[in-house]
């Protein structure tokens, strides 16, 4: 099978030995299963998040999204830009598609590139490894390769804000995204259909400097897994991932709850139905043991 | 030449339609033969179709058949099929009136076949009253259309009517055509990409109206009188010179558009401060400019505007307009164009509660935004002048706080007031004041006759009826161009208020109904809601006592009087809705099909058990605009209601006299359902006032019946819509059992 | 601090709001508003803003001009983006909201200890150093923004979590010794450097 040739984009989470550093361990191993094969941008750098524009301003932010697409540009021609972060992802598609409407801000941030001596000419398009996944290899291909579905877990498919807004996957509804339940479901497990909290927001980076107010959207969204009856919560988003995951002991000091929702990412789950080890599904990277899935990637009953 | 016709009756009696079935038609021809005196009885098992109407035909021609009676479906049903224009015709329903709507089973076998046996009666009782009409042609009517008003309205209902080929008279009284588009420096745009403000375009449409070969222009001029009816008309056009012509007209177009409320009366918002003016004003202010910046009256550039929305309008207190006229928004906006186009460093302001931009509007209302025009959702409570300028207060509704503006002009977005002519409520009372000898009264009256629009010589009053806030009244429910003056339609901002966009449309519509108008009146039709009906007013004259009442209550003027004080019917102006049939008390007034004896011949017909059947006997007289098809489509879905009932289809309530009702309760009916279209603010009468008539009428029959040791119980009317097929059901069931409580009707076995 | 010049603004005229249209992110937008309320009854923090974004373009258009950039209001957005996919006139503003955070900021008016004004500059500033993030500095610096005895609290309350996640390999003590970086990480500085001057040309003429 011929490889569908992608450039990569990390982002600063998935750098070894950082918050997200055991999610693409699993990607990579759902991308070998489906024949993409995944080129990292030589020498990217960060995008600035949703956090960036504090100090940032409109074209520095630009020119640092626009040295990672003129990268992509010079060293991998013809190959799509493909974030496995959403913030990464939204930064970079908006900057293209910045440039694309103004030539005055193409023009100015072409100035401030030639310091790295790179161009950006507009060829490249920004995606995420979810579009990929969903709009390019599709659902059928993605069930090929399961030898162990998942079964008898049932999963709150937890989309979050900027997988599915402003641009969502594949044409879908911004209210009731069902792309991450499609994923479940593919995997062999049962989608928990009516968590309501599918796309509420996090608290994303507020989650550091308004603790309270990222804590109280948390824990709706764990209480609504558990009303739901899930084993645990499945997310696209490497911030998503570490709040919900991260904080629930902090909830329950302060609020004397008794969570303990493991919260996994989506290549986690591929990787386990598709026969993946624990180390290869990152499984070993958890603060809140995702317990069941351990158990059917180690092949305990 | 009707009368020399030698009469034959016949009846068919159709067994389609599961009629054969649930019913004995054997008995049925039996009853029309010998009950209702038929010449010719048939009966066939599927009479609509080709060869059940060639034997009809067959009769008519070789048998020389002049009546026909069809007892098979409702009368709404199958009228091609059942189409003999050269008889009279009566049809009793026996399917949508009976075997669809009474309950199933053997155990109704009897009432069932008594119920049909009774409209078998009914039919051939009726026919036996009934005439065809033959109607009045009159080829000499004239076609040509007088169009009162030269504004946006009456030039595009002119044009309109000249193109489809008709001759037009249009009547203005200002010395050029255009009325108020002649004072607007542009106009909201009619089309794509609605973003910019347009050329208002009436230079073209009234050069084209002057032009035109078919049109001709009176200036200077108003309508000084109106008489006679539609193809009939004789108007009297006066210059301002004081020089009369006289124009022959079949139908008229009233277009004669608005005024602006006061703005002196919104002393509250500035209205009579030097730096406070309308829209109008701020149109004279654009022409004056010309594309270059705006400036006050005073000569000082204007720098900073406020526009303020709803002014004098929405009004709730009583003081002012109480309605929108919904063209204000957007002309605020258009006006705060003016400013941008010509600087945009003008601060412009929209002030407004609701901004109302319907339809393409909101395009324009983002255009507007786009030229940085300001939007502020504000109650403007005061307007002070502020030195040069004015300061207006008011209240944030986003911001929630008190706050306010300087700007250098003030604009209110004052409303549209219709030019309609003299209120005939007002006009009665002072004419019943100045004929009782009241001086006062007689001035009055001559002041108001200086005010009046059209002049008609009518009895009813020299303008059209007004409806809500001085509008000239259309029936907007159900035929939103028809007025309440047959072959006269209101066009524009006098009927109801509108923008420019919604007034050509409008005025194309009302130019539609007067060609109409003039063409039926030629071939001696009646317009609607009786399209095509050839039957007019017949009056015995020796029989009429003046009592005024038919002139009085026909709700479109039809009926003037003579210098003997007799009612003079002008049948071009009629609707054939009977309601001065309904109105006489002495019974004079009769149309060859449709008579008090026609109906009362119906309801005699009706055999009525005895108090000790235990089967009551009630009336139902439903009007056909509404209550009749209610009742057709209770049967056309199968909702059964009671078997004792027995229905007349009236023109409408108003033509139901009360005779009818004495009649039915002397033969011992033991009650009367009187079903007919809404009334009121809201209403839904087919023929606006009919309805209302009625329920009059009947209010006073309240002491008749208990005189007559009746319950007045037994006499009640309801509104029934004609969507109404479960709820009418529901009312005659209730009725019935209402009845069947109060026990059988006294004067059983009297009639 | 750039010196922009502060005029009297006559309440209800375009200046501020002509202001916010040339210097702000986005500012071209808030005209267009029709005030519908939709962004407000989305936003998850909504409660927690001052004056929510439909206030917020209302004050702008009524030249409420320290009221807006001194609030807190704009620093409640978590970039969730529900505003942006409900309104109805399509105004960006999520993009609008953070333009005007960082223009409170660079003019100086934004609250000082605003907490996410602080870890926005402290994120930004750790990626400028060399192209990437270094989580554990950008942590530890977030925890001793208000002053060393603070910053030992902070990271005590925190520890229980920080050995969740050094047990779980998702964070590293070692980058506090360095860390990734971008190869060209002086490049980059140059890069962000001639953009900021860039802007701060464009800014500078406009006022």
């Amino acid at each position: 099978m011929t490889k569908k040739n992608y450039a990569f984009y990390p982002g600063c989470s998935s750098q070894k030995g950082a918050s997200a550093s055991n999610f693409p361990i699993s990607i990579g191993v759902v991308c070998e299963k489906l024949g993409i094969q995944l080129n990292e941008i030589p020498d990217w750098n960060c995008c600035g998040a949703s956090i960036g524009y504090g100090e940032g301003g409109l074209l520095p932010r630009l020119a640092i999204s626009a040295r990672n697409l003129a990268l992509t540009e010079q060293h991998l021609p013809g190959q799509d830009l493909v974030s496995g972060c959403p913030a990464c992802w939204l930064s970079t598609r908006e900057t293209a598609e910045k440039l694309h409407e103004s030539s005055q801000l193409m023009s100015e941030t072409n100035e401030a590139l030639k310091a790295v001596d790179l161009e950006f000419k507009g060829t490249v398009k920004a995606r995420h490894i979810v579009e990929v996944l969903v709009e390019d290899i599709g659902f059928d291909e993605m069930k090929a390769p399961v030898v162990k579905p998942l079964e008898g877990l049932k999963i709150a498919g937890y989309v979050g804000c900027q997988t599915n807004r402003p641009f969502g996957i594949a044409g879908e509804s911004f209210e009731n995204p069902q792309y991450l339940d499609r994923m479940i479901e593919t995997v062999g497990a049962e989608a928990a259909s009516d968590f309501d909290q599918k796309v509420t927001c996090c608290g994303g980076a507020l989650a550091f400097s308004e603790p309270e107010k990222s804590q109280k959207q948390i824990r709706d969204i764990v209480e609504s897994a558990y009303d739901n009856g899930a084993d645990m919560i499945v997310t696209p988003c490497q911030l998503c991932q570490a709040n919900v995951e991260v904080y629930q002991s902090e909830i329950n000091k302060k609020q004397g709850t008794k969570f303990a929702m493991p919260v996994v990412y989506y290549s986690q789950l591929l990787t386990v139905a598709y026969g993946g080890s624990l180390k290869q599904a990152g499984l070993n990277g958890h603060v809140i043991q995702p317990e069941k899935l351990r158990k059917i990637a180690s092949g305990q009953k | 030449m009707a009368d020399e016709i030698q009469v034959k009756t016949a009846a068919y009696i159709c067994s389609g339609c599961g009629l054969g079935d649930k019913l004995d038609i054997a008995q049925l021809s039996k009853i029309a033969q010998k009950e209702g005196k038929m010449a010719l009885v048939r009966d066939h098992t599927f009479l609509c179709n080709s060869e059940g109407v060639q034997m009809i035909n067959d009769d008519i021609e070789k048998e020389g058949v002049t009546h026909v009676c069809i007892a098979a479906c409702s009368r709404r049903a199958k009228t091609e099929a059942f189409h003999f224009p050269t008889v009279a015709l009566t049809r009793t329903n026996l399917r949508e009136g009976v075997i669809w709507v009474v309950a199933e089973g053997s155990e109704h076998d009897e009432v069932r076949q008594e119920m049909a046996d009774d409209y078998v009666r009914m039919g051939c009782a009726e026919l036996k009253k009934v005439k065809l009409p033959q109607g009045k042609l009159n080829a000499d009517l004239q076609k040509r259309i007088l169009v009162v008003g030269g504004g946006m309205s009456g030039l595009t209902a002119a044009s309109e009517a000249a193109e489809a080929g008709y001759e037009v008279v249009i009547v203005e009284k200002q010395a050029q055509l255009g009325g108020w588009a002649n004072r607007l420096w542009k106009r909201v745009p009619f089309s794509g990409a609605y973003a910019e403000p347009q050329d208002t375009g009436v230079a073209e449409l009234a050069a084209k109206v002057s032009a035109h070969p078919r049109i001709k222009v009176h200036l200077n001029s108003t309508v000084a009188e109106t008489s006679g009816a539609p193809g009939r008309f004789i108007v009297k056009v006066a210059q301002e010179s004081g020089a009369v012509t006289e124009e022959a007209i079949g139908a008229i177009v009233q277009a004669t558009g608005f005024t602006t409320y006061d703005i002196a009366r919104l002393p509250e918002l500035g209205g009579g401060q030097a730096n406070v003016i309308d829209q109008a004003g701020l149109e004279a202010l654009a022409q004056t400019a010309n594309g270059g910046v705006l400036k006050r009256a005073d000569g000082k550039e204007i720098k900073s505007v406020v526009f303020l929305q709803c002014a004098g309008q929405r009004d709730e207190t009583g003081k002012h307009l109480a309605y929108c006229s919904g063209h204000c928004c957007a002309t605020s906006i258009k006006q705060a164009m003016y400013f941008k186009d010509a600087n945009p460093e003008t601060d412009t302001v929209v002030m407004y509660t609701d901004l109302r931009v319907p339809g393409m509007g909101e395009d324009f209302y983002r255009s507007a935004q786009n030229k940085g025009v300001i939007f502020t959702k504000g109650k403007a409570s005061a307007v002070e002048a502020s030195g040069d300028a004015c300061k207006v207060n008011f209240r944030d509704l986003i911001l929630d706080e008190d706050a306010s503006l300087d700007a250098d002009l003030v604009v209110l977005a004052t409303g549209q007031v219709p030019s309609a002519g003299v209120d005939l409520d007002a006009w009665n009372k002072v004419v019943a004041e100045a004929e009782g000898g009241s001086d006062s009264a007689k001035q009055n009256k001559s002041e108001m006759q200086k005010t009046s629009i059209l002049n008609l010589t009518y009895r009813q009053g020299p303008d059209m009826p007004q409806f809500r806030h001085g509008f000239a009244d259309s029936h907007f429910i159900c035929f939103p161009y028809e007025t309440r003056r047959t072959g006269i339609y209101a066009a524009g901002p006098v009927r109801r208020p509108m923008d420019m966009l919604q007034a050509t449309t409008d005025a194309t519509g009302a130019a539609l109904k007067a060609i109409q108008a003039v063409e039926n009146a030629s071939l001696g039709r009646a317009a609607h809601p009786r399209s095509g009906d050839l039957s007019y007013p017949m009056v015995r004259l020796e029989g009429c006592t003046q009592c005024k009442r038919c002139t009085v209550e026909c709700p479109f003027g039809a009926i003037d009087e003579d210098e003997r004080r007799f009612p003079v019917f002008n049948q071009e102006r009629c609707r054939r809705c009977g309601t001065c049939m309904g109105a006489c008390p002495v019974r004079v007034i009769s149309f060859e099909n449709y008579s008090v004896d026609t109906v009362g011949s119906q309801l005699k017909a009706v055999e009525i058990p005895d108090e000790f059947s235990e089967k009551p006997r009630v009336l139902i007289l439903a009007c056909e605009n509404d209550a009749y098809p209610a009742l057709d489509m209770a049967g056309l879905s199968r909702t059964v209601y009671s078997a004792f009932v027995r229905v007349i289809p009236v023109r409408c309530l108003g033509s139901v006299n009360t005779i009818w009702i004495t009649d039915a309760l002397n033969s011992g009916y033991d009650g009367v359902m009187m079903m007919g279209c809404k009334k009121g603010d809201d209403y839904q009468c087919h023929f606006v006032k009919g309805s209302e008539l009625a329920g009059y009428r009947m209010g006073k029959i309240g002491d008749t019946l208990t005189q007559m040791g009746l319950e007045p119980e037994r006499v009640s009317s309801f509104e029934v819509a004609i969507t109404d097929n479960e709820r009418v059901a529901k009312f005659i069931n209730d009725y019935v059992a209402q009845l069947v409580e109060m026990g059988p009707s006294p004067m059983k076995g009297f009639g | 601090m750039n010196d922009f010049n502060r005029q009297a603004v006559a309440p209800y005229h375009n200046n501020f709001l002509r202001e916010v249209e040339e210097r702000v992110e986005d500012g071209e937008w808030v005209k267009m508003c029709m005030q519908c309320g939709v962004c407000a009854g989305s936003c998850p923090l909504g409660n927690a803003w001052q004056h929510t974004p439909q206030k917020l373009f209302m004050m702008i258009r009524a030249g409420k001009r320290d009221e807006v950039l001194t609030s807190d209001s704009m620093w409640m957005c978590t970039s969730c983006y529900n505003c942006i996919v409900r309104c109805p006139r399509k105004l960006p503003i999520t993009h609008i909201m953070h333009g005007l955070a960082h223009y409170a900021h660079r003019l100086g008016m934004a609250p000082k200890g605003q907490p996410t004004r602080e870890i926005a500059k402290l994120f930004w500033n750790n990626l400028a150093k060399t192209g990437r993030i270094n989580e554990l500095k950008f942590s530890l610096s977030m925890y001793f923004k208000d002053g060393f005895i603070q910053g030992i609290r902070n990271a005590l309350a925190m520890r229980s979590i920080g050995i969740g996640l050094m047990k779980a390999k998702r964070l590293n003590p070692m980058e506090l010794l360095g860390g990734h970086k971008c190869k060209d990480k002086d490049g980059f500085r140059k890069m962000i450097a001639r953009a900021r001057e860039i802007e701060e040309r464009k800014l500078g003429k406009a006022s």
